[in-house]
């Protein structure tokens, strides 16, 4: 798709004309008519300069060569090869693209890879592997975790990271007390994983497999 | 996303003057709020410049007996800072009362104070909007404003400032330092950080071009009860409806603060002066001049039965 010009040429026009069909179902002529006149188009951009970026990922080195632009999702997508963890809405709101930074959860969405130099990455590849599930992720094959398994990377890197908050002591929104140590409740966890949205609706299940592990770490 | 520069700041003045004398530059930090925008080129700086090597990462108490809050310190950071946590429990509470878990963790206290206006047409660059172009009109004025302002607001901008964190500060009278692109630092009291939209709704601070928040400090603790009620439309991970920041004392008196209600966290301290007559006279006070529409004045009672609700919860404990 990126090599075929006409291909996204055009899609971009499919989008743009539905676009300009949402504009006119829902702008009032009297905002229409107040828009700003067009202006001339904008001489383009100079073609921007690849950065060096090292990042340390599932424990390798990765040295990187990137479009300052590149987000970190992309990086470890499009040019690790890194495809576990997913691009859902790309705009933090559906946490698909969470991954762990230095031991925290992120979404790598918002976040460009040149902000990461020299930062220590996990991503779901490096949690577990098919012959060695880390626990969480054998915990939500048991207790059936997800069905189209799109959100399911981020939905275990933000388990396993939640599980670490709570023993760290962060509070959350449904702490009853700010003072106490937050313990790994069913409503801790779920308001803990609001940021990974399930479309098939598996967090129930997903609360248990964490649930799980919890006991165990107890 | 427009193609830009970017590069690391060795230190805040230079950030400061980097940002100031190149066109279109911006600070990042977290990232959380611009590369969303940038993604949608809401926003499409050409210069980026990194401040998060500046060690603007610690909370440390101040010898007023305060605590200063480095500009860096990620959200999750200062929700779960312990002396936060036992002082300044209004602030801890709205922290993780926004976004989510992820977002906490990378988003910075000084972000969190710059994030813009969820207004959707804001958002859609196909759509009038002063804030995004001055003089293009307002779409949310007539148009869909059932999230945005009933208070402050003008003819040429009726959107929210989204926050949490920042009503709390607010009411804990915090004060915003910053240094400038001549290496000049100042102070700026939370009163005075946000402004009114007016005829300019481009400009949402008291900050100059170039200027860079170094920090936030609050006052010694000032005792009481903390509180942080969100009313949205769903339970965790939504932008406030009405929400409201409250210390209130044993003997009824108190300070109290609302979000989701206008371009700045709305604080009247005379109106704090009516606690004691309950809270139909505090928002009586708190809300005179709303001007909310059709869509968004349900705002204006809820805004009084959740500061209702504040204060019976404080008189039952």
């Amino acid at each position: 798709m990126p090599n075929s010009p006409e291909i996204s040429i055009s899609r971009r026009g499919v989008l743009a004309g539905s676009a300009a069909s949402a504009v006119i179902a829902a702008t009032t002529a009297g905002a229409a008519q107040r828009a700003a006149p067009a202006t001339l188009a904008p001489l383009p951009a100079p073609a921007p300069q690849p950065m060096p970026v090292s990042l340390t990922v599932n424990g390798k080195v990765q040295r990187l060569s990137l479009d300052p632009r590149t987000t970190l999702l992309d990086a470890l997508r499009e040019h690790l090869h890194l495809t576990g963890t997913k691009k859902g809405c790309d705009h933090g709101q559906c946490g698909a693209c969470t991954v762990m930074v230095e031991g925290v959860r992120i979404n790598s969405c918002l976040s460009l890879a040149v902000m990461h130099e020299g930062d220590t990455i996990t991503t779901i590849e490096g949690l577990g592997t098919p012959d060695k599930l880390h626990p969480m992720q054998a915990a939500f094959v048991k207790h059936d975790g997800y069905q189209c398994g799109y959100c399911t990377p981020g939905q275990i890197c933000s388990a396993v990271a939640v599980l670490d908050e709570i023993k760290r002591g962060v509070p959350s929104h449904v702490s009853v007390s700010l003072t106490d140590h937050p313990q790994a409740t069913n409503i801790e966890m779920r308001e803990r994983m609001s940021g990974n949205i399930c479309r098939c609706g598996a967090y129930s299940n997903i609360a248990e497999a964490m649930a799980e592990i919890a006991g165990e770490n107890a | 996303m427009k193609a830009f520069t970017y590069e690391r700041a060795g230190s805040a003045a230079d950030a400061a003057a980097k940002v100031a004398s190149t066109p279109n530059a911006k600070f990042i930090a977290g990232g959380t709020n611009l590369l969303d925008l940038m993604k949608i080129e809401v926003e499409t700086p050409q210069h980026l410049v990194e401040v998060n090597g500046l060690g603007f990462d610690k909370i440390e108490a101040t010898p007023e007996g305060g605590l200063r809050i480095g500009a860096l310190v990620r959200n999750t950071n200062l929700a779960s800072d312990a002396r936060v946590r036992r002082d300044y429990g209004v602030l801890s509470r709205a922290i993780v009362a926004g976004a989510s878990g992820q977002l906490r963790n990378k988003a910075t206290t000084a972000g969190n104070l710059l994030q813009r206006t969820r207004c959707p047409y804001f958002y859609d660059t196909n759509q009038p909007c002063n804030k995004r172009q001055a003089g293009s009109g307002c779409a949310a004025i007539g148009g869909y404003s059932r999230q945005l302002a009933i208070i402050g607001t003008s003819d040429a901008c009726i959107a929210t400032y989204p926050g949490d964190m920042a009503v709390a500060m607010r009411v804990l009278d915090a004060q915003v330092e910053t240094i400038d692109a001549r290496g000049q630092a100042r102070v700026i009291p939370i009163a005075d950080f946000h402004r009114l939209p007016g005829t300019t709704p481009r400009i949402e601070t008291a900050l100059a071009p170039g200027e860079l928040i170094t920090a936030v400090t609050l006052p010694k603790p000032i005792g009481g009860q903390h509180f942080y009620e969100k009313v949205r439309d769903r339970a965790s991970y939504a932008f406030a409806l009405v929400s409201v920041a409250a210390v209130i004392q044993k003997d009824g008196s108190g300070r109290v603060a609302l979000g989701g209600v206008a371009h700045k966290p709305w604080r009247v301290e005379a109106a704090e002066a009516q606690m004691p007559a309950g809270s139909r006279a505090v928002a009586a006070q708190l809300l005179a001049g709303a001007r909310p529409t059709r869509d968004n004045a349900f705002k204006v009672p809820l805004a009084e039965r959740t500061l209702a609700a504040v204060m019976n919860e404080a008189r039952a404990a």
